[in-house]
């Protein structure tokens, strides 16, 4: 990555409450002009690691570096980022305007210069007609708003964002992504989103990176994290998922088959080798059922039933094991009953490996040992 | 019929005893007031019953107008200095760590414990001439002879100020309690030092409790008459002792009736305006 660009730079950032790491060897480079949202869970870090970038906390160990420059011991007024609060946190003894100027005020901008940006923020969060109204007298929507021209009107190099739609209906929310996303567009500014919600995340981000108990577990685009998880937590946590526990049973090409306690399968992988055990995680909608046994597969389970959800009919079957498979389809497909036994099945490039953490962790130790006695042995041989 | 009375019984038998309570000793105590204050005064210390607003009108004189400005400026100067203090203090409290924050509002609720009139003879023993000050201040050799420091209007004024700290504190303190932090981020975040953050939200939004403070330290001051008898040894009259010395020796019991309900309609004329600024507290 080019590290011109790069306006945002954790480096093995750790946060610690009372001996208790919240935040762990937390590395993460934030490019220029990015939508970047941190994803994951309730307590996994998310807040923890924004109020770091933001200057309310600092970190126990690593350095975080704003626009090139190592801001520890920067207070929050110091730093050239400003942040949208989870509760808003509007002062509810100013009206629109005056919340709205509060920063310029504060850095002493003169006051036909403060009038003209406001009234243009204004115009941009679209509160035309309310600029004299007080918090207290607001929809959580228009609050949002004013939070937003608040910090945006300072002209951060990075804005932060705390679950800001958290609080919003769904309606209200689904509008108020298309509309930040677009004023992000628009602006070029980094925002640096918060939210635990996994389909916000996807609709809005240019990246996401996906945080587990403090530990980020995968950053990419929308479209990687989605098809290709890293990690089952990954792949659980965005999106549906269904995750499917098999050893190898023979190599075939790139086409693995594969043993799952319920029977046999197939997919498309490279690197493993007979015996290996694997998670895999196939979506829902990859998921295809059948009344006759299909090649490569002799998974069995029993339709348990269809769920309408609008533009999708959410399927469960019981596969003999007892596991219950998610299923997904078009409300116009042909649906098998209730009741009758099917066979499932998948394309082989729709089944995704994925790992846990500790055999991602595991799997790291191993290749640098590995790469350690071929350098040895190297040398060895060298001098032989 | 027979219903309704019995439906509406066990209300009355809840409510019965309070108002007994209240009738007996508030609603019969207050008429005797009154009416004491519009009789003629006999000069035994008692009233003949004859209607009489002569209390009223001695009311008028610039003597008894000065007792009231006195009072007036001794109040106003003690919910100042409360405020000057207690403001400080309540926001130390309110910042301090969870684990000595109930200690220290355990020592602001300690004097409660403790009869007022006995702290505030306490500080007779500290300040008299033969008090430890002025024993501690000799014997350092600071002073050679004793101060006067009891029996000066600035020792009442330390009594009251020192009386009545805690109901300042109290509602300054839980305004402070109940501010968002966030709000304090925010304004960190928008460029505020700590100044600012103190003087554009923090203040503006614990004046409901500083009008609460000040209200609940101003009403009661005024009515306060032994720490002005106990430290400044009466030599300036206030209110609270005028009201005392008429019943008590001056045998003026129109006169000290009248002078009560005066204070009586003030006080509930500041509760009234406490009412309106307690509103304020939804406001903000
Ligand atoms: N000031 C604090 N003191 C102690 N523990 C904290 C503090 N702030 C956060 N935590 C803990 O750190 C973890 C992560 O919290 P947070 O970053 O707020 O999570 P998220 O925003 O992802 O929901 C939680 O377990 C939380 O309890
Ligand atoms: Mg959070």
């Amino acid at each position: 990555m080019n590290s011109e660009n790069v306006i945002v730079r954790l480096n093995e950032v750790e946060k610690e409450f009372d001996g208790v790491k919240v935040v762990k060897k937390l590395s993460l480079d934030i490019k220029e002009g990015e939508f970047l949202t941190l994803l994951g869970p309730s307590g996994c870090g998310k807040t923890t690691t924004l109020r770091m970038i933001a200057g309310f906390s600092e970190a126990t160990s690593g350095e975080i570096m704003l626009e090139g420059v190592d801001v520890s011991g920067l207070k929050p007024n110091e730093r050239n980022v400003n942040t949208v609060f989870q509760n808003y946190a509007l002062f509810p003894h100013m009206n629109v305007e005056d919340n709205i100027a509060f920063g310029l005020v504060e850095k002493k901008v003169p006051k036909a210069e403060i009038k003209e940006r406001v009234s243009e923020m204004i115009k941009l969060v679209q509160l035309e007609g309310l600029e004299k109204r007080k918090p207290a007298q607001m929809s959580g929507g228009q609050k949002q708003r004013v939070a937003i021209a608040r910090a945006l009107i300072n002209k951060p190099r990075v804005l932060l964002l705390d679950e800001p739609l958290g609080a919003l209906d769904l309606k209200l929310r689904k509008q108020m992504q298309l509309e930040l996303k677009h004023l992000q567009q628009k602006l070029g500014i980094t925002f640096v989103y918060v939210t635990h919600d996994q389909e916000e995340a996807l609709t809005m981000s240019d990246r996401i990176a996906v945080m587990h108990e403090g530990v980020m577990e995968q950053i990419g685009t929308p479209d990687e994290v989605y098809n290709h998880p890293k990690t089952k937590f990954v792949a659980s946590f965005v999106g549906e998922s269904n995750i499917l526990e098999s050893y190898v049973r023979s190599v075939d090409g790139d086409l693995l088959h594969i043993d799952l306690e319920a029977g046999k399968a197939a997919l498309h992988a490279k690197g493993f080798g007979v015996e290996e055990m694997i998670y895999i995680c196939v979506r829902p909608e990859n998921v295809k059922l059948s009344e006759t046994p299909v090649e490569h597969f002799s998974i069995r389970g029993k339709v348990i039933e269809h769920i309408f959800a609008g533009s999708v009919v959410k399927t469960e079957v019981e596969l003999l094991t007892g596991q219950i498979l998610k299923v997904a389809s078009h409300p116009n497909d042909d649906h098998v009953e209730v009741g009758k036994r099917v066979y499932v099945h998948w394309r082989p490039k729709d089944a995704i490996i994925v790992h846990t953490v500790e055999e991602q962790i595991y799997n790291v130790i191993e290749q640098t040992t590995e790469k350690l006695y071929k350098e040895m042995e190297g040398v060895d041989e060298g001098e032989d | 019929m027979k219903a309704k009375i019995k439906n509406s019984l066990p209300p009355l038998a809840m409510i019965g005893p309070s108002v007994v309570w209240l009738v007996l000793f508030l609603v019969l105590p207050l008429l005797l007031v009154v009416g004491i204050s519009v009789l003629k005064r006999n000069g035994y210390g008692g009233v003949e019953f004859i209607p009489s607003i002569e209390a009223y009108k001695s009311l008028l004189s610039t003597d008894y107008l000065k007792v009231f400005g006195s009072s007036f400026l001794l109040s106003i100067e003690t919910t100042v200095i409360c405020l000057v203090v207690g403001y400080p203090f309540a926001y130390i409290i309110a910042n301090s760590s969870e684990k000595i924050k109930p200690f220290l509002v355990l020592l602001l609720m300690l004097p409660f414990w403790i009869n007022s009139m006995i702290r505030i003879y306490g500080w007779n023993t500290l300040l008299r001439s033969s008090g430890i000050v002025n024993h501690l201040l000799i014997s350092l050799g600071v002073i050679k002879i004793p101060i006067e420091m009891l029996y000066t209007d600035g020792a009442v004024l330390l009594g009251m100020v020192y009386d009545l700290l805690p109901f300042t504190v109290l509602p300054i303190y839980t305004s402070i309690e109940k501010l968002d932090p966030s709000l304090i981020e925010a304004a960190k975040d928008l460029y505020c030092n700590k100044r600012h953050v103190f003087t554009r939200v923090i203040l503006p939004l614990t004046m409901p409790g500083v009008f609460a403070g000040s209200i609940q330290t101003f009403i009661p001051s005024l009515g306060l008459f032994y720490i002005a008898d106990m430290m400044g040894g009466a030599k300036t009259m206030y209110i609270g002792n005028l009201i005392k010395n008429q019943f008590m020796s001056a045998r003026n019991w129109p006169l000290g009736a009248s002078l009560s309900i005066i204070l009586i309609v003030i006080t509930l004329l500041l509760m009234r305006l406490y009412g309106k600024v307690g509103s304020l507290d939804d406001m903000v």
